[in-house]
């Protein structure tokens, strides 16, 4: 692929200094991930790919070597509102209704009245909640909440989304919906896409390369180019090419001693 | 409703009878030393009647409490010195004056003291250093400071409320402020929010719970510190002064129809800011 780098990692490097000594979160991480590129971050808790995320995303900062967020420095970027970001949790404000919620970083971000409404309307549409702006969150079911999470992070023109976990807390049934439903969100939008996930299925449905990673210290010891064509039914999951990629992953996990203790 | 009344009947029966047996009981000495004084007996039935009935009893029985309070509030012109009505709308002034006082105060320094952490260092030891101290004491030094600078009458009952009604405001907004997790927060830093967005978008809605709950309190400490700043002046109105000539006298009825009367009025408060609380949670979208 020769496509437009938009994030490059170069012999990145993250020691948090705790009351118990330094914790190497992030050892010598390289990666680059092209315009356009879908690529989930896979492996145990404490492998560092929340906290790679949160290094793109400027809400930590490397220790060492050098990180360009298109072309910029994290920090820079995160001033040129360069990524919309999902958490695990939608963390919807209650007292906003769920336009209102999209609507919050446009005001921030100071848009004209009529826009707002426009864009909300958009992406209320693109994640299949027209019709529920009215609604308070309470008022929907977690799966919805995250959906409108996920509105809330495509309404400004990021090019960038950010996903730590999105999806973790739902169950498979919803989960197995709101894959695909992101899948075709991408191919509508051509975001670039960085997706945290500890589901081997996920990360192989979902993406055009999986990066896999293993603990103490946090550090890459896979990268996969997935093989899988752009259109993705559910049942590409059954294919032989599939289980292929999916077995390399958890090889990847393995020889990452992840599984050890 | 109809399910809870029953138990709130018997529980307010039981402290009824209570009441009058203790009121048979403390004022029977009485009763009894009247009648060796006369050098007369008086029968159990005959002293239970003289019990009830008493111009200074120990211990007021309800009904006399309850007589002494409907003559406080509809028995006089409220514009009398014996009415109830002038006496509370006295104190209410001062304690509204005061929490209103009080409340600003307290915002103010919480927003200090979330976004300062020398403020928060600096402002906090003192804030719960001054509950410490009985406002008992404070109060008359208080109203002889400023009476020495000439400030008299409203004014010096109001600061006193709002010496106790500050501190619960103060206490739930640095927490409501604080109340936004870590991942909220994040969020916004990824927006590249401001700090006043921040305070106004987050901070300040998700302490609404928190500052609600810090005004009940407060409004009834605002009172307490009213009726206590009528105390050391010798003051002849309000509640407070009620309260004090009563003990002057021996008057234990005017004195409990005053207790009465703040009580009804602290209820009263503390059940508006209730009410305020209910409907701007529900257009604020919080309560369900």
């Amino acid at each position: 692929m020769t496509a437009i780098p938009v994030i490059e990692a170069e012999a990145l490097d993250l020691t948090f200094q705790t009351n118990d000594g330094p914790i190497h979160a992030l050892k010598d991480v390289n990666l680059t991930i092209g315009k356009g590129e879908f690529v989930s971050f896979i492996g145990p808790s404490g492998c560092g790919k929340t906290t790679f995320l949160r290094c793109i995303a400027a809400l930590e900062h490397p220790t060492g070597g050098t990180l360009r967020v298109n072309g910029m420095t994290p920090d820079e970027a995160r001033q040129a509102r360069s990524y919309g970001y999902v958490f695990q949790a939608a963390g919807l404000y209650p007292w906003r209704t769920i336009a209102g919620n999209v609507k919050l970083p446009l005001e921030i971000m100071g848009y004209p009245r009529a826009e707002m409404n426009a864009r909300v309307e958009k992406v209320l549409e693109l994640v299949d909640l027209a019709g529920f702006g009215k609604k308070f969150p309470w008022q929907l079911s977690g799966g919805m909440q995250q959906r409108a999470s996920i509105a809330r992070a495509l309404a400004f023109d990021a090019d960038i989304l950010l996903m730590d976990e999105p999806f973790g807390a739902l169950d498979e049934i919803v989960r197995d919906h709101l894959n695909e439903e992101l899948l075709k969100l991408w191919a509508r939008t051509e975001k670039t896409i960085g997706f945290v996930t500890h589901s081997i299925p996920e990360a192989v449905y979902l993406s055009t390369k999986i990066v896999v990673m293993s603990p103490r210290p946090g550090r890459i010891t896979d990268v996969i180019e997935s093989t899988l064509p752009k259109e993705r039914p559910l049942d590409i999951r059954d294919t032989p090419e599939f289980l292929e990629i999916a077995h390399r992953v958890r090889e990847g996990l393995r020889a990452g001693h992840a599984y050890d203790e | 409703m109809t399910k809870s009344i029953l138990p709130v009947l018997t529980v307010l029966a039981a402290i009824v009878a209570v009441w009058y047996l203790a009121a048979v009981w403390l004022n029977s000495q009485w009763v009894y030393d009247q009648a060796a004084r006369a050098g007369t007996e008086v029968g159990f039935s005959e002293m239970v009647a003289q019990t009830m009935a008493q111009e200074r009893p120990v211990l007021p029985a309800p009904h006399q409490v309850a007589a002494g309070l409907w003559d406080g509030l509809a028995g006089q012109k409220v514009t009398s010195k014996r009415s109830l009505v002038w006496h509370g709308w006295i104190t209410l002034s001062a304690t509204l004056s005061g929490f209103a006082l009080g409340t600003a105060a307290g915002l103010l320094l919480a927003v200090g003291i979330v976004h300062s952490r020398a403020m928060d260092m600096s402002v906090m030891p003192w804030a719960i250093a001054s509950q410490t101290v009985p406002i008992l004491a404070i109060a008359p030094m208080v109203i002889v400071v400023l009476a020495s600078i000439g400030v008299k009458g409203l004014l010096p009952k109001a600061i006193i409320a709002a010496y106790l009604s500050f501190f619960p405001v103060l206490v739930g907004m640095v927490k409501g402020l604080r109340a936004p997790d870590a991942m909220q927060l994040d969020l916004l830093s990824t927006y590249n929010a401001s700090g006043s967005d921040t305070f106004w978008k987050l901070r300040l809605p998700s302490s609404m719970p928190y500052l609600f709950a810090s005004l009940k309190v407060g409004i009834a400490a605002s009172l307490v510190g009213a009726i206590v700043a009528e105390l050391p002046a010798g003051a002849s109105a309000g509640l407070g002064a009620r309260l004090l000539s009563g003990s002057y006298y021996g008057q234990t009825i005017q004195i409990w129809a005053a207790l009465f009367a703040a009580a009804l009025l602290a209820a009263v408060l503390v059940a508006l800011v209730g009410l305020i609380e209910r409907v701007s949670l529900k257009r604020m979208g919080i309560a369900r």
